[in-house]
């Protein structure tokens, strides 16, 4: 099978400091993958040669065989670290806008989801506390039928209650093709619902296995084990 | 609420134990059908590619039968759920020799103590 993510020897410099260098990672479909590293590994920077938004100073990422561009765009939906939206809009407005602008948007998803966890769809964003922006932003991107979800620290401003039904609609809304890569430093909160953890460091790939195999070999969860790798 | 489990071992390997227990407790009962991956892993709050690999390793020891679109069954073999019990309960009694070995008890005294606790009544 064809991975839906390949990076090969994939660099990244700004000006001398090389924030990513030759990583190479491909990931299968139809797995939920932790993107996990301290501080300045590199994540984010990943994250934004993947959407395009960074290019890259050598090698190459390939989304589903694509380079970077308004067809991969198509079938990635990505969660960026910051706010983006137009905080004066009302929720519903934001939520006609994805429709309009997205093919695999699913409005009635998005509702229910708005519902679940209360949030009223007339609302203005600027008026909403900065969790709620968080869990608007993570329902938007989760509403979109995508092949490759990508999630920049997605729960870390989310009380523990609505992580817990964000982590349920993620585990309920991904269809068994779909890919989602989540960068986060909440490892134990994910951890069980991961297949597969990728740290980085330095901009260096230093461990790609299975959940379940890190516990096999190392006699530990995923977590114990970087904070054992990542010191400081 | 999500399933308890520990950090230290694979999670497929709990998943797989818990639903045992289920099994044995009768929780779902011989010839039952089981919760689909999805729900299963809704339930126990993990990825359902690890419930649907706990559910394949409970197949392929026979605890559980797939029948073609309907789904996956519980075994109705009696002597095997029978093995199992006695399996899980041979396990929690290794566990609790080996808990009161640190505290320093003699077998001797280890079934003096039961004996005890079960006149009394727990």
């Amino acid at each position: 099978m064809e991975p839906i993510l390949d990076c090969q020897n994939l660099s990244k410099k700004y000006g001398n400091f090389f924030a990513l260098s030759n990583l190479t990672l491909s990931l299968e479909k139809g797995q939920i993958v932790g993107l996990l590293g301290p501080n300045g590994s590199g994540k984010t920077t990943l994250i934004k040669l993947i959407n395009g938004l960074l290019t890259p100073t050598s090698g190459h990422v390939l989304i589903n065989q694509m380079d970077p561009c308004t067809q991969t765009k198509k079938i990635v939906s990505y969660l960026p670290e910051r706010e983006y939206l137009n905080t004066r809009m009302r929720v519903k407005e934001i939520i006609s806008y994805f429709d309009d602008f997205y093919d695999n948007f699913d409005m009635h998803r998005a509702y229910k989801m708005l519902e679940k966890l209360q949030i009223n769809p007339s609302a203005r964003l600027r008026t909403l506390s900065k969790g709620t922006k968080e869990k608007v932003q993570l329902i938007l991107v989760m509403s979109r039928d995508a092949d490759l979800y990508v999630l920049d620290e997605p729960i870390g401003g989310v009380d523990p209650a609505a992580r817990d039904y964000i982590l349920n609609t993620i585990i309920t809304n991904y269809n068994e093709n779909a890919t989602i890569l989540i960068s986060t430093h909440l490892i134990s909160d994910i951890e069980n619902i991961l297949d597969r953890a990728v740290f980085i460091q330095n901009g260096n790939l230093v461990l790609n296995e299975s959940v379940d195999d890190v516990r096999m070999k190392y006699g530990k969860s995923v977590d114990a084990l970087f904070r054992e790798v990542f010191q400081c | 609420m999500a399933w308890a489990l520990n950090n230290d071992r694979p999670i497929y390997l709990q998943l797989m134990e818990r639903i045992q227990t289920d099994i044995v407790s009768g929780k779902y009962k011989p010839g039952e059908k089981l919760p689909s991956v999805r729900e299963l892993a809704l339930d126990a709050a993990v990825n359902p590619n690890t419930m649907q690999k706990a559910l394949s390793e409970l197949e392929r020891i026979g605890l559980v039968y797939s029948q073609r679109t309907s789904g996956r069954f519980i075994t109705e073999d009696d002597t095997m759920l029978k093995e199992l019990k006695t399996s899980l309960a041979h396990e929690h009694i290794i566990e609790f020799l080996k808990k009161m070995k640190q505290l320093g008890f003699q077998e001797s005294e280890m079934l003096e103590l039961i004996e005890h606790t079960l006149k009394e009544g727990k």
